[in-house]
Order: C-alpha cells, then structure tokens, then sequence
C-alpha cells in the first residue's frame, strides 16, 4: 500500500514542474557599467518585444495618436513590467570569480518606448556592491523559457567604462543531432551532472579584467 | 478461489507503476528537459522535446507576418488557417497539463477511446472559444488593457485548476477507498463462495464511475460474478461465470452503473476543467489580429488551432486508454490480485489528478503567464 503511493509520489517528481512554451521573444542589447575604479556597478538592459507581445501588451492603452505612444503614455506598463519582473530575478545571473553577484531592483530611471510597432523595456540592474572581477559572467535566460531571450546581432553588448577589460559574447547554439541523442539517453529521474547545456545554450556575458 | 501470495503484491505495484509511469511518460518526456525550477538553472533543451519546441515556435512566429499578409492578400488567410494548425499540433505536443490531466482521468475512469477522443476535442474547443470569448468582449468590445486580460485569465486559471484538484479529489475518494477496501480483503484472503457477504462489499461501489456503451439497464441485476469496475465497457462477450473465478469479487451492477449516460454528465467537469483556461498564445494572436482590423481571421486561426491542439491530445489519450486496456488483459490472466492492479492504477491515476490541480494552484507547476501585464 504504502510502496503504490511512494511509487505514484516518485512518478509525479518526474513531471517537472516549469512547464511553458515561448510566448514573447525579446531582443536585448545590454551595458556592462564601470565605475572608473574598474568595479563594475550595473547592468543596463535594454529589451525589444516581438511585434506581436508588443501590439499585446499595449492593447487598450490610452494615446494621444492612434498606434502611438510616448513615454508618459507607457509609464504605467513600464511600472508593471519592472515589477513583475522581481519574481523571476529579472532573468539575469551574474557572477563574479565565480561567486554569486546580487542584483538591486531596477533603479526608477526605467522606461518604455514604443516605434515602428515594438516595445522596448530599458531598465539599469545594479549591483547591491560593485564588485572588481577578473572574470565577470552575467547570463540571460529565462528557466521556463516562457520568454525567448537573444541578443541583438548588431549591437548584442558593450562594456562602459572599462577600457582594459574584454568582453566576450556567447550566443546560443542549436544542438547538433549527437548531443541531443546524447541528452536523450539520461534517465529522466537523474540530474543531468555529466552534460553542462545550460551553459552551452544561454545568453552568456564574459568579460576578462587585467 | 485463489488466495494470492504476497509476493506477488510487489509485482502489481511494478506494473501499476510502468502503465502510470508509461503514460506520465507521454508528457514528462516533454516537461522533463525544461524541469527546472525558477531560478539560476539554465534550460535543457534538446532532443525530441527540443525539436519539438523549437517547431511551434516556428509555427508561431511566422504567425504575424501572415495576419498582415492576410490584410492585403486573402489567399494568405489560408497559409495562415494551415500553419496554425501544425502550430495547435506542435503545441499541444510541448509541455501542458491537458494532456496529463485527460489521460489519467480516462485512466481512473477507465473511460473507452471514443470517449478520449470526444473529451480531448471538447476541451480543446472550449478552450479556443474562452479565448475568443476574453478577447472578443474585454479588448475588442470593452477596449481593456492587456492587464485586464491577464487579470481575466487568472481568475478563469484559478477556477480551472481548483476544478482539477477537485475532480482528482473525488476520483482518488472512490478509487483510493475501493482500492484499500480490496487490499484488505486480499489480505484476509476472502474466498468468493460467500455470496452475501461480497453483496454487502458492493454496497461500497456506488460510485457512478464505471458506465457501460450498451444499456443493459435493471437486466444484469443478478449475482452472477460479473464484474463492472475494469475497462470491461469494450469486451462483454466474456464468459461471466469465468468472470467471477477471475476477478474474485462479484458485484451486482447498478442499473445507473449500466445505462452508460452519464459519462458526457460527468465528463463535463473535466472538459471544462482543461478546457477553461486560454492559451496565451491564441490571445496574444487575437490581439494582433485585433489590432490589424482582423478579428475574424484571428477568430478562424484560434479555432483551428484547437483543432490541431485536439488532435495531439485525442492520440495521447487513446495511448493512455489502449496502456490501460494492456493492464485489464494482464489482471485478467491474473486472478484475484488483477482486480488489484486495477484499483491500483485507477488511485494511481486519481493521484496524478490531484497532483496537477495541486501544483497548478499552488504555483508549483510554472504555467503559462502573461508576463509583465
């Protein structure tokens, strides 16, 4: 009796409990900030929605101009955006040496805009303490891949103030067919140690300090 | 009569464990690369499920362009009409407790296929008409802010999941306490001579859940052992004296358990449970659509969509039904204890129920939100 149930609990454990599909893909383009003592003080992110979240999320909005909106007209969004953003860490893990960096709530500068049809959400994250690193790793995901990260092919990141550093973006990159086979062949009830994908298929942020 | 060994308990359980397992399979192998809690773990994606993902996406994204090509060019509402179909496939394919939740009710229920079928079209349906329904009077007729829909579908989630949790609730009351009443009655090792005595065990079944397609109405209200309680809805040629040696417990049906018109009643609840609550996806698509002067094609491409949805869960579920039709031919063999398999299965399956309304209420299971509106 007791082992049906232990059973039953052991196969619900495996349900996994994120369950979602991309509904919003969002371009980013993001600003490493330095202070001029090398410490770095924040990270400026700035997040264009798919044409279709866009012409979403500003549905029912007031404006002075049909299919038009200044930023005044947006504030209210920005302000649920931001705040709702808190529950998921606002997507962004950062890392300093290898030490977890925590992250403040978005200074009150944020905002949105709207043009040609897409929202972009500009925010600044600082850094609770700035900190000094040799290896500095900020990554951008979302773990319920509800939202879509990328970045911007063009400008996809830039370091402000730290003339010395290197910065190093990594994009995402599809599986090749042997990984995914590979991945296939885990066990589900087994944690996935052997294979680091994660880390091969988010948006990651390497900068190298002298 | 066979007392059966308990040994053989161990080998139940292993199965009962498999069919569940086989039919969690069917989702969790989806659910499983993304299962990650909120939280610095980076998502899996890959194999299947990721080829899977990676497809509706594609569906998707192509969707938009294809909403403003229809402005101009009619033939392009086809394409559009096409490619939300596979989307509603691929889409139901990834994670969602749709799936999980129908399948494990037919399970619990031991409900036929034609009968999945009708429940996994119904509730696909119902779910593109609640998203109509939310666009079409809060944007479209009221102009609410995509807040106020967000606000709207959480209200509507919060019912939806509760009602699983409470179909889940019922069904593990019937199926768990028929189960254990069994159990021990195993355990004493009853023997089936004892006529009067499994009459007073059947008063315990009224629990309505067990229908059959042919109307055999007040006429099978004798004591031979013919037994109503295991996916016997589809193979009644068997012989019922053999019935009552195989299953060891003999019930005389009730004539409500017989008529085999109350499963549309009852499936009801679980249609609207998983059908209530709106795809994001078809809201933000009838939005867009609203926003370019074509409601009505969003309209046509949400439906379809649904249709796509229903066709992917109508197949899941039949492979949940056709396990459990496996699992009725192996407790057959087996006498006694195959009954047990079964209630097993059943709770089993009833857990699984609970299990989703529980999570999905709780927040435990990340669904779908709308971010950030």
């Amino acid at each position: 009796m007791l082992r049906i149930f232990l059973v039953a609990l052991a196969t619900l454990s495996i349900i996994a409990p994120a369950q979602a599909h991309p509904h919003v893909w969002v371009t980013m383009r993001t600003d490493l900030v330095y202070a001029p003592d090398g410490r770095i003080t924040g990270i400026r992110h700035a997040w264009s929605f798919d044409d279709m979240f866009s012409t979403f999320a500003v549905q029912g909005l007031e404006s002075k101009e049909k299919g038009k909106f200044t930023r005044e007209e947006l504030a209210p969004l920005a302000k649920v955006n931001v705040e709702s953003l808190k529950e998921f860490d606002y997507f962004t893990y950062a890392s300093a040496d290898g030490a977890k960096i925590a992250l403040a709530d978005p200074t009150p500068d944020y905002w949105l805009d709207y043009n040609d049809q897409v929202l972009t959400l500009n925010f600044t994250l600082p850094l609770k303490t700035p900190v000094k690193a040799k290896e500095l790793k900020i990554e951008i995901y979302d773990p319920t891949i509800f939202v879509d990260f990328s970045f911007d092919k063009q400008n996809p990141a830039r370091l402000v103030g730290a003339p010395k550093c290197k910065l190093d973006v990594q994009l995402p990159r599809e599986m090749t067919f042997a990984e995914g086979k590979k991945l296939s062949e885990i066990p589900a009830d087994e944690k996935n140690t052997t294979m680091a994908w994660g880390a091969q298929f988010a948006n990651k942020l390497l900068v190298h300090c002298p | 009569m066979t007392q059966v060994p308990r040994l053989h308990l161990t080998q139940y359980v292993l199965l009962v464990a498999c069919i569940l397992l086989f039919v969690a399979a069917i989702d969790c192998a989806f659910a499983q690369p993304f299962g990650v809690t909120r939280g610095p773990a980076p998502p899996e994606l890959g194999g299947f499920a990721g080829w899977i993902l990676a497809k509706q996406a594609e569906f998707y994204r192509t969707l938009s362009g294809l909403i403003r090509a229809a402005k101009a060019d009619g033939s392009a509402a086809y394409t559009l009409l096409g490619i939300s179909f596979l989307y509603g496939i691929f889409h139901a394919a990834g994670p969602g407790h749709g799936k999980a939740v129908i399948s494990s009710y037919l399970v619990a229920n031991d409900e036929t296929w034609r009968r999945g079928i009708v429940l996994s079209f119904a509730s696909a349906i119902l779910q593109a008409f609640t998203a109509v329904a939310v666009v079409g009077i809060a944007a479209a007729l009221l102009g609410a802010t995509a807040k106020a829909m967000g606000n709207t579908v959480r209200v509507i989630e919060i019912v939806s999941y509760a009602l699983i949790m409470l179909i889940g609730l019922r069904l593990l009351w019937v199926k768990g306490r028929a189960f254990l009443r069994l159990l021990r009655e195993e355990q004493q090792a009853h023997h089936v001579q004892d006529h009067s005595h499994h009459h007073h065990a059947h008063d315990h079944n009224h629990d309505h859940d067990h229908h059959h397609d042919h109307d055999h109405h007040h006429a099978h209200n004798h004591d031979h052992g013919h037994h109503h309680h295991h996916g016997c809805a589809h193979s009644h040629d068997h012989d019922h004296e053999d019935d009552a040696s195989a299953w060891g417990h003999a019930h005389a049906p009730e004539p409500q358990e017989l008529t085999g018109k109350h499963w549309l009643r009852r499936g009801l609840a679980a249609i609207i449970a998983v059908g209530l609550r709106p795809c994001s996806g078809a809201i933000i698509v009838l939005v867009f659509a609203l926003a370019q002067g074509l409601f009505w094609i969003g309209v046509a491409s949400t439906f379809v969509m649904g249709l796509g949805t229903a066709i992917t869960v109508a197949a899941i579920a039949t492979l949940a039904v056709g396990a459990r039709g496996l699992a009725d031919r192996f407790a057959k063999a087996r006498p006694g204890a195959g009954m047990l398999l079964l209630r097993g299965l059943e709770t089993a399956a009833a857990l699984v129920i609970v299990f989703f309304g529980a999570a999905l209420l709780t927040g435990y299971i990340v669904s779908e939100r709308l971010l950030g509106v």
